[in-house]
């Protein structure tokens, strides 16, 4: 076995999209994999669990894992690299916040699994069979991993040492981690790998976002021309640059289109929603109740807009299912 | 971080609800002063925490109180025309309006929040406010969250653990 140093990349609750950040890093991954030994890769190496468990405990230098815990086998997967890992890296929006499955917990397991195995148009389903845990099929049993009600986030289950944000994190924030971990100058613990200012500071667009910025509505996307050159904020789209870790390259704002978060909140923010919403709502003009209520309207669907990558992560982290609108 | 403040959880004989009472320096605190010092008797389920205006409460500070174990928030603030900055109290009303709409969203229900326009003299009117939040508080039972201020707590987890596997 060579001594270059050890890494894992594993998947949890995810859409694939930060394996292929991984693979985007195109010519820097090559760097990379001249630089370690990459022992667990699901995605792309035929390593199994099994070769992990048998390594030693704290063998690897580092484990990268994205996605956020759903499932009693990815708590399980946590927990393994976790012990076999110096440093564990919650990487990407699903691992560090919960990221979009977590919007998942404004319903529960129940909820679910009825709307996905009953009630969805294209399901049939006469019997009404649901996933089970453990069940016997010709005399052998199939098992499969227990669903959780409420998706959480790599450091509600264990202990994580680095954050990398991002849905998904970009070449140049990835770059630039490993490279930090590589180096062998590691910051505190607990650190996200991106700088720790608001979108805003680094805008193309900050000289045009008024000081005292005063809206009369809030815009969709679609509602308007958006110019190319002007604050998103100060056009009425509700742009999440005001709570929002800096550190992409302002992707989406170039790509003429409002950030929706993904990087999450700076350091000195404990809940990007609520920050978030703290800022929008004292740059209403309206006054008085009525006036107000109706510029509310224009944001349709307020819990999905401010924590659209952080539910898990946030103060209240899901929605306590009240009977009453259950 | 502040400790959980020790009352019984769970609704039945004894339970009382708690309230964080975020109060503007400049009026409803005064009131409380004015209701204290003139013996009015009223229901004492609230911590009062002095903020220096209605403006200056975070959205995140409520949040948090419910995180922690409140089961009511209660803010007041100053008549319309009295702020002291202004429009402090517009601004408290406007991010009041779209936090209520986000944690009624997270099955928190309305009557927990409660903005009240209570002026310096207005000792009378903070009773009631008072005494009518613990009513209508004490009829809808502790806020029981789903994930408790402990977080995920080993316990829960392998009850939870237990459920799904069952
Ligand atoms: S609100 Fe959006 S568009 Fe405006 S300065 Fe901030 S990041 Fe840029
Ligand atoms: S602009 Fe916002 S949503 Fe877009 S990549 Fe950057 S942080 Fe993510
Ligand atoms: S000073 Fe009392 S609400 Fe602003």
């Amino acid at each position: 076995m060579s001594d270059k140093p050890k890494v894992a990349f594993y998947w949890c609750s995810s859409c694939g999209g930060c394996e292929e950040a991984v693979v985007d890093l195109a010519e820097q991954i090559l760097d990379v994999v001249a630089a370690v030994d990459i022992v667990f890769w699901p995605v792309a190496l035929d390593f199994k669990k099994a070769d992990v468990e048998a390594m030693e405990d704290g063998s690897i230098l580092a484990a990268f894992v994205n996605g956020a815990i759903r499932t009693t086998e990815q708590e399980e997967m946590a927990h393994l690299l976790r012990r076999k890992a110096k440093v564990l890296v919650a990487f990407g929006s699903c691992a560090h916040l919960g990221g979009i499955p977590a919007l998942a917990n404004l319903w529960d397991r129940e909820a679910i699994f009825a709307t996905v195995y009953r009630t969805t148009p294209s399901t049939v389903n006469p019997d009404g069979v649901m996933p089970q845990v453990a069940t016997s099929h010709n005399g052998d049993w199939v098992t499969l991993p227990g669903f959780y009600n409420t998706v959480r986030s790599l450091d509600q289950v264990t202990s994580v040492d680095y954050y990398i944000p991002g849905c998904a994190p970009t070449p140049n924030i990835i770059a630039g981690a490993v490279q930090t971990l590589l180096s062998g100058d590691l910051p505190p613990a607990g650190t996200v790998l991106a700088p720790d200012i608001a979108l805003c500071e680094e805008c193309p667009r900050l000289d045009t976002k008024p000081q005292d910025l005063s809206l009369e509505r809030f815009r969709r996307p679609h509602e308007i021309l958006i110019d190319e050159d002007t604050c998103l904020l100060a056009q009425g789209l509700l742009c999440m640059g005001p709570a929002t870790r800096a550190g992409c390259g302002q992707l989406c704002i170039r790509g003429n289109m409002p950030c929706t978060g993904c990087f999450g909140p700076t350091s000195k923010v404990h809940d990007q929603g609520g920050k978030y919403l703290s800022a929008i709502a004292s740059m209403l003009s309206a006054t008085e109740d009525v006036a107000i209520e109706s510029a509310l309207d224009g944001i349709p669907d307020p819990i999905g807009t401010f924590y659209r990558y952080g539910l898990a992560g946030s103060l209240l982290r899901r929605r306590t299912m009240t009977p009453v609108d259950a | 971080m502040p400790e959980p403040i020790e009352v019984p959880q769970e609704s039945g004989a004894g339970w009382e609800p708690r309230i964080v009472a975020f109060f503007c320096n400049w009026c409803t605190y005064l009131a409380a002063d004015l209701a204290g010092t003139s013996r009015m008797k009223y229901a004492p389920n609230a911590r009062v925490i002095r903020v220096m205006c209605s403006g200056r409460i975070d959205p995140q500070f409520v949040m948090e109180a419910f995180a922690k174990g409140a089961d009511g928030v209660l803010i007041g603030g100053c008549h319309f025309g009295d702020c002291h900055y202004q429009s402090g109290n517009h601004k408290a009303l406007r991010r009041f309006m779209l936090l209520k709409r986000v944690l009624v969203g997270m099955g928190i229900e309305e009557e927990r929040i409660r903005l009240e326009w209570i002026s310096a003299a207005e000792a009378d009117k903070l009773r009631d406010v008072m005494n009518d939040m613990v009513a209508r508080l004490t009829a809808l039972g502790p806020l029981q969250l789903e994930v408790p201020a402990e977080g995920f707590t080993e316990a829960a987890r392998i009850t939870e653990l237990e459920e799904v596997t069952a």
